[in-house]
């Protein structure tokens, strides 16, 4: 089995006599984002601060790749240290400091690189996190998604293996929330760290994490995947998971991730087996038009998409909820395959001159020159029996799946030609 | 139950006597030991950029300031000192008391309250904020130690400014004497550089020069002290335990400078 990353051991932390963290036990894998929630003030950040070394526990044991670092060297431990970054719920960028001095300060002040390889290395993390326009700004010059970019490129230049996150998206709206997940989830794919996150933001948390750690009454009540977490009969899973994750996704207007689940047993447990219904999984390609366009544009474009499954579905006595980051699946309970096929005709050419953008409503600033490009949005449709397990029923609707439309930007004169 | 009423008032000044001296001590032992942390850390790598900046925003910066007041001291203390010695018929020695009360007491004095107003407060301000800001745990977590890093060089750019701008203020002093005592009320212009001349021995400056010293390692070690342990206050927090740390250091320093010239100035008369 595979050796943890960090393990705790039965961590015990008291501010007077208050404890906090009453023998946590948890595990933490190499590559994998994990997600730790918990209601406010239950000691999510005190945790974290663990690892980096902020706060001693008072008893128990924390382990990197297996070794205690209570034993270690001051060498060694400072070289633990060097291996992970912190990125702070509020930035906590230096507000005297410009980008560029922001981003270079770990390098100059912790490693004896000269001044040319440092400014190489830090303009790499600039231009990757697409801050090349504003590096000598001061962080109270920039936006706050801006911000977290820079906090982000900073927590990131000296390379670290692991990258703490202390609530990332906490007072976002639902667009710029799911584009910090996004960048987290794509920079972790790029750069290959393993990522902890405390976050609120259920469900749009659960599209990025790969495994979720549930802190309650200060231990750890659960790890394991989201997947997991729905099978499990405990009632802190109802008090405090479902409460948070609500009957809504805010980003799409969709139902939740539960309750469609809700929904659909609902509607299927009632029903003969041997009845038949279709179900049809929708998919933007996210990623490309989240590079192309910028986060926040590709999730307006997500939304938009959501809203028009919604118009076109739910008359139809269908039900959508978000799958994963970038799929909606929908089902209709009483359509017939066929019948639902010119439905998705219909719908892929209302869809079609619906995403469509000129210059003047298209990419972000700077990204004008991606003028010219097209997107597709799948969709695959299939037909199943009551009662079907979802994740077969997304499995084989995805394999069917085929381009319906497509996201296009144009430029201002070629769209009057086309309203022409 | 009355006898132990009376004892619980008759002994409450006491346990707050004991409790506050305490307190005291401990926050001496616990300045004591942020100074020494901090002084050891001035010698490491990578210190020499940090130290340059703050010379200039300590002293550089200050200087103008220093020498106004420089100035308007020795100009005052000019026409004080005349007005008395006139009575005497001994304005004559003008230019030696102007000197002695200059490099012994008031330059280094009043240089060191100048430069707790405006560049002291500043930085219990700026590392008070940064501490509030998690600034400070962001710069544990990059493995960059906040005291070398923001306590250290303050310290070093102190010692470094505060002897430099005294003697600038002495001076400027001497120069606002001689206005007033020479240019305005007609003393010797030769009498009073041979008496500052004839008057003034080494041990005059150095033992000014030893206060300037120990007063910015007082002055900066106990504004920054504030500063960083700014979020430990238990009367206040955010923005308003900023306000008050900055008012308690510049309060504190000024008191520790005055008391702390008392005992040099008793070791070296």
């Amino acid at each position: 089995m595979e050796t943890p990353l960090i393990e705790f051991r039965g961590i015990t932390k008291s501010f007077g006599d208050r404890t906090i963290l009453d023998g946590i036990d948890l595990k933490i894998y190499r590559g994998q984002i994990s997600t730790l929630i918990g209601k406010s003030g239950t000691g999510k950040s005190v945790l974290l601060k663990h690892i980096i070394g902020l706060l001693s526990p008072d008893a128990g044991s924390i382990l990197f790749e297996g070794r205690p670092i209570e034993e270690m060297s001051k060498k060694e431990l400072e070289d633990y240290k060097s291996r992970i970054s912190y990125m702070f719920q509020h930035n906590a960028l230096f507000d005297s400091m410009t980008v560029f001095e922001n981003v270079a300060l770990p390098l100059q002040q912790t490693t004896n690189l000269k001044q040319k390889e440092i400014r190489s290395q830090v303009m790499d993390r600039i231009e990757q996190m697409e801050l090349a326009d504003v590096v000598h700004r001061y962080p109270s010059e920039l936006s706050g998604g801006m911000q977290k970019r820079v906090a982000l490129a900073r927590a990131l230049v000296t390379n670290p293996e692991i990258v703490l996150f202390d609530e990332p998206t906490t007072g976002q709206d639902p667009i710029r929330r799911n584009s910090i997940l996004t960048m987290i989830a794509r920079y972790r794919k790029k750069f290959g760290f393993t990522a902890l996150l405390i976050s609120h933001d259920i469900p749009d948390i659960f599209f990025i994490s790969d495994r979720i750690l549930l802190l309650w009454k200060g231990k750890i009540a659960f790890q394991g995947t989201y997947e997991e977490s729905t099978t499990l009969d405990h009632p802190m899973i109802d008090e405090f998971l479902h409460s948070l994750e609500g009957f809504h996704d805010e980003l799409t207007g969709l139902l939740s991730k539960q309750a469609f689940r809700m929904r659909y047993d609902s509607i299927m447990k009632p029903r003969q087996k041997a009845k038949t219904f279709t179900a049809i999984v929708f998919r933007l390609e996210l990623d490309l038009l989240c590079q192309i366009m910028g986060s926040e544009l590709a999730y307006k474009s997500f939304r938009t998409l959501g809203e028009f499954i919604s118009t076109h579905m739910d008359n139809q006595g269908g039900f959508s909820a978000r799958q994963s980051m970038d799929q909606i699946l929908t089902i209709l309970p009483h359509t017939e395959i066929d019948e639902a096929r010119n439905m998705l005709d219909v719908f892929a050419r209302g869809l079609n001159s619906l995403l469509v953008c000129s210059n003047q409503d298209g990419p972000d600033d700077g990204k004008q020159e991606a003028c010219g490009f097209e997107i597709n949005v799948y969709a695959g449709i299939t037909e199943s029996v009551s009662n079907e397990d979802i994740e077969k029923i997304l499995i084989r609707a995805k394999a069917v799946e085929k381009v319906i439309a497509q996201y296009r930007c144009v430029t201002r004169r070629e769209l009057q030609s086309e309203k022409v | 139950m009355q006898t132990s009423a009376q004892n619980s008032i008759l002994l409450s000044p006491f346990q707050y006597l004991g409790k506050q001296a305490l307190i005291t001590v401990n926050s001496l032992g616990a300045v004591t030991i942020f100074f020494y942390k901090s002084f050891i850390l001035i010698f490491r790598p990578k210190q020499v950029t940090g130290i340059l900046r703050q010379v200039y925003h300590i002293g550089a910066t200050s200087s103008n300031i220093v020498m106004l007041v420089g100035l308007f001291t020795g100009m005052v203390l000019g026409l004080q000192l005349y007005y008395a010695m006139v009575k005497f018929g001994s304005e004559g020695v003008l230019g030696s008391v102007l000197a002695l009360s200059l490099f012994r007491e008031l330059g280094p004095v009043l240089t060191a309250i100048m430069v707790t107003a405006r560049a002291g407060s500043s930085m219990t301000a700026e590392i008070g904020i940064q501490r509030i800001t998690e600034q400070i745990d962001a710069l544990q977590t990059m493995r960059i130690d906040p005291l070398r890093y923001l306590v250290s060089p303050r310290i070093a750019a102190s010692i470094i400014s505060f002897p430099l701008l005294t003697a600038f203020f002495n001076l400027i002093g001497l120069l606002g004497g001689y206005v007033t005592g020479v240019l305005l009320l007609g003393v010797n212009s030769g009498a009073y550089f041979n008496r500052i001349q004839s008057s003034l021995v080494m041990s005059d400056i150095t033992g000014g020069i030893i206060k300037s010293l120990i007063f910015g390692a007082i002055v900066s070690t106990i504004c920054c002290y504030q500063g960083y342990f700014t979020h430990m206050r238990e009367e206040s927090s955010g923005a308003r335990s900023v306000s008050i740390s900055t008012t308690t250091a510049v309060v504190l320093s000024c008191v520790l400078i005055l008391i702390s010239d008392y005992i040099v100035t008793s070791f070296y008369i």
